[in-house]
Formats: structure tokens, sequence, C-alpha cells
């Protein structure tokens, strides 16, 4: 079961965030869709829409996966299901 | 591609991460309308059996859902169709086994609370309420986790006098039955009129007969949001456009809430009920009702103006939560308990908020006499008197009014009590010493106004 999710990330900017992650995302998996990335005052910012496969990682275990990497890298890193902002912010 | 702005994903995560949005309650209503007996043990082995069957998968099931979508869900709960219905086929009129069946069955569960020792009184007692309302006291000071709730008014049947009369002598009693911890057994007691019957918000909880077997029924939350949004806009911002801001901000936190209840349902396999518009405050910090009338612009909460500001805050959550949802249920009424808001506190303490305001509040929201403390030596026709006026109030203007009133025993006006977690804690607030004695031992019925007349 293939499900869609957004993965937010915050912190201070670095070297190696996006391959941290994204190395994490294709160990579990997890397509990327789309990435939208930005830095403001030196604050990296980055939002992904991806596609995690539940049947061969199930959602907790891509969640452990990215709290281990946010620990690694000292980010804050959200994975939440997609419908979530799309009933919150569409009508 | 992404259809969410990435300003769209940070303002869900603020919400959460720093303006405290979160679910408030998930709360499973199970009908144990087919746990009737003819002892009150053999009743509640049923009760047992029936609720921790239901439940099972209750308190999992929300953990999963709240992360993988991100939200707290703060409470789960159950209610339970309501104890004296049930209980008239019992011999025994001794209900605390009852009692003590839910409150084992709530801890099996893994929830905090577990509402439906309850009764509907508003015309008349019978035989199962008789027995329920005699067992109120014991049952609430020998649980832990049992809520209780009484209808003793609507506006269909007027109000029922005699029954004001006898809850207000119930939470004497349940206060000298809970003494030694601040009388905590009447923040789990309330006294209402026009009782809702979805309700999934403590203490006033129950599963209504005409509800499926089992339901899951959401209260949302967000007080800190609104009084975000409102705190982000500009001074001069008239009233017009603080309403929009608050219908937009509550459409999402009501999507949420949707969202919440349908998966919940979905997962375990029940009917979904409603979703409650009320927002619920919690003693945290900037999760506070008070703190958001304040930001529209009153000093203090009970300044002049904060009957009209709770008015404008209640009615736009409605309108914005009338589009986030079809399933619109509960209370669906912003509440204002004292002891649960720390700005209501703050404005008791600095004299600005007192009982009579807190009664004009109620007309403009729901639940408004709510976790106030009364000092101990409170005569139980006074507390008849406040029970009363707020019924009054709830019955002449067809919506639902309670009352959760504490005298706290051994204490005097302007002293603390604590009861800690989500009840929090409270400066004990004058009363009236003019006696309502009179008019309460008239007794009898109010009848129901001319306004019930509308077939």
């Amino acid at each position: 079961m293939n499900t869609r999710a957004i993965l937010s990330v915050l912190g201070a900017d670095r070297v190696g965030i996006v391959a941290a992650i994204s190395a994490a995302l294709a160990e579990k998996g997890v397509n990327i869709e789309d990435i939208r990335q930005s830095i403001i005052s030196g604050i990296f910012s980055m939002t992904m829409l991806v596609t995690v496969d539940e049947g061969t990682h199930p959602f907790e275990e891509v969640q452990a996966r990215l709290a281990e990497v946010a620990e690694e890298i000292g980010m804050q890193i959200t994975l939440q299901r997609e419908d979530v902002f799309r009933f919150m912010h569409r009508v | 591609m992404l259809h969410i702005s990435p300003e769209e994903i940070v303002e869900t995560l603020v919400m959460v991460q720093q303006q405290h949005l979160d679910i408030r309650t998930v709360t499973l209503g199970i009908s144990i309308g087919d746990c009737g007996a003819d002892t009150s043990d053999e009743m509640a082995r049923r009760l047992y059996e029936k609720v921790t069957r239901a439940a099972r998968e209750l308190v999992p099931v929300c953990e999963a859902i709240e992360r993988e979508y991100g939200i707290p869900i703060r409470n789960k709960r159950i209610s339970v169709s309501p104890v004296a219905v049930v209980a008239g086929r019992c011999a025994s009129d001794d209900l605390a086994p009852v009692a003590a069946a839910m409150d084992r069955a709530a801890e099996a569960s893994g929830v905090d609370f577990i509402g439906g020792f309850s009764a509907l009184v508003h015309k008349g007692v019978g035989a199962g309420d008789d027995a329920l309302i005699r067992s109120i006291p014991e049952a609430l000071a020998t649980t832990q986790r049992v809520c209780s709730s009484v209808n003793v008014a609507s506006t269909r049947a007027g109000i029922n006098m005699d029954a004001v009369a006898r809850m207000a002598h119930t939470v004497k009693a349940t206060a000298e039955l809970t003494a030694a911890a601040d009388s905590i057994g009447c923040a789990k007691l309330v006294v209402f009129a026009n009782m809702v019957e979805d309700n999934p918000f403590m203490a006033g909880a129950v599963h209504g007969s005409g509800e499926a077997d089992v339901v899951v029924n959401v209260g949302i939350s967000g007080p800190g949001v609104v009084r975000a949004v409102i705190a982000a806009m500009p001074d001069d911002a008239d009233l017009t456009a603080v309403a929009e801001a608050i219908k937009a901000t509550s459409f999402k936190i009501t999507r949420a809430g949707e969202l919440v209840a349908r998966e919940a349902a979905r997962r375990l396999g029940v009917a979904m009920g409603i979703v409650d518009l009320s927002l619920a405050p919690t003693p945290a910090e900037g999760d506070s009702v008070a703190d958001i009338l304040e930001a529209m612009g009153v000093e203090r909460c009970g300044a002049p103006g904060t009957t009209t500001a709770l008015a404008l805050l209640n009615d736009a959550v409605k309108k914005g939560g009338a589009m986030g949802t079809s399933s619109i249920g509960g209370l669906s009424g912003a509440f204002i308990p004292v002891s649960e808001d720390a700005g209501m506190v703050r404005a008791v303490e600095c004299g600005a908020l007192n009982l009579e305001k807190l009664e004009a509040m109620t007309a403009v929201c729901s639940v408004g006499l709510d976790m106030i403390a009364l000092p101990g030596d409170t005569p139980a026709e006074t507390i008849a008197g406040i029970i009363s006026d707020a019924c009054a109030i709830g019955v002449i203007n067809n919506k639902t009014t309670a009352a959760r009133l504490i005298p706290a025993v051994g204490k005097k006006a302007g002293d603390h009590v604590s009861w800690g977690g989500l009840l929090g804690a409270a400066p004990v607030m004058d009363v009236s010493s003019w006696s309502s004695a009179r008019l309460i031992r008239r007794g009898g019925r109010m009848p129901a106004p001319l306004g019930s007349l509308r077939n």
C-alpha cells in the first residue's frame, strides 16, 4: 500500500542535510515525488512530498529511521500523512 | 506534485508545536442497553465485559493516528448509556458496584475518564434514577475515573426543582466524602439542562439512546491557535475582521477533528458519531479561552464587553466549523471552566471575574458555571439556586447549560484548591450571602416555556 506523506525539515543549515535524509528514505524504499527547499537567515527549511510503501516498510518504521537521522544531524524532521494538510487547508 | 504550499505545512506544524493544537478527546460511546440484570453485581460484570471488549483497540488506534498524522490526541475516553436507564431492572438500590466496574473497565482500557454514571430526571425520578442519584457520592468517592451527570431540566419539560434541590444536596454530600482531596468528587459531577446525548467531553459524556451500539465522537480543541491568530491581527482590526479570522481558523481545527474522527471510526470498525466544536481550554499557559477574550480587547476576562467577545467567539467558531464537518454535535460551544483555564483563574484572582459574570457568559456559550470552587459552608439551597439559574438560561434559550460546582469543604472565599492534572487549580469564589432557601423549598416544576411549543 502506497501512502502519500509530507516530510518537513527545519533547522540550522549545514552540509549534508539532503544527502542524509534522502539516503535514509532510499533505504526504506520511500520515493521522493517533489521537493521544495529554502534557506532564510541561515535556517534550512525543506518540505518533500513522498510515497511510503507500507507493504515493505510500515509508516512507523520510516518515522523511526527519520528520528535517528534527526538526532544525527540535529534537525527537526516530521513525517505526516498528506491527508492532514489536504483536510486542513482545502475545502 | 506538492499541492500544499510550504507555508501551509509550516502553519500546521506551528499550530501543533507552539499553539497547542490538538484533538482534546476521542470518546468511544458504548451502549450498555444489553447489560441490564436483576442485581447490580451482575450488571457490573456485564458492563465490564462489554466496555473492555468494545474499547480494546481504542488507545492503540488513537496512538497510531497521533503518530501518523502528527496531531496529538490528548485524551482517550469512554462514555456509556446513562446507567440509571439500565439500572431500572436492578433490585438493589446501591449502584456503587456498577461504578466500580466502570472504573476498572476504564483502567483496563487505558482511558482516564469514563462517563455515563448518569440519569435524566427533568420530568420525574424513576426507580433506577433514584438509586443512581443516591449512589453518586459514594461512587465518586471510591472511584478515580468515573464521571457522573444528571439532567434536571429541558426546554420541553421545564425545570424539575425537586431534582435541582436533590442534586444540590448530592453535590454537598460528594464534597464531604472527598473532603480530604479538596472535594474532588464534585469535579466529576455535572448537573445539566438540555443534556445532549453525544457529548464527548467529561464530566458530562453519555451515550444516548438514539445512538448506534458503538460510536466514535471527537472533541476538538485549539484555544491557543485562535488566540495566536487574533494576537497577530492589528489593534485596529474591526470585529468583523476578527470574526472572519476566527472562522477560518475554526475551519482548519475542525477539519483536523473530522479527519481523526473518520480515521478512528474506520480503524475501530465502528460508526463515526460527531465532531464537537467546543474550544476546550487546559490549565497549560497559552491554552486559554480567557486569553482569547483578552486578545480581542478586554483588559481582563470579566470586564464589561466580555460577554460580547465570548458571543462573537462562540458564533464564529460554529460558522467556521460548520464548513469543516457535516457531523456537528455534542456541546459545540466555547467552554469557560475556571480551574481548567489559567486565564480564568488569573481573572478571578485579580477580581475581574465573579460568579455573576460567569452566569451572564453562560447565556452565550455552553456549560458556563464550570469547575467553580465555592466556600465549603455554602448552603445547599444556595447551590440549588445557582444550578437552577444556569438551568433557566438553558431552558428559556433552548440550549445546553450546566453547573459543575465544588463546595470545597473547610475552604472559604479567597482560599485555593488544587485537583491536579487537567482539572487544574482555582481560587475559591465568593458567593452571595442572600438566601435562596424559600424559593428552593417550594419545589415542584418550573413549567416549560411558551417557546417550547414548536409543533
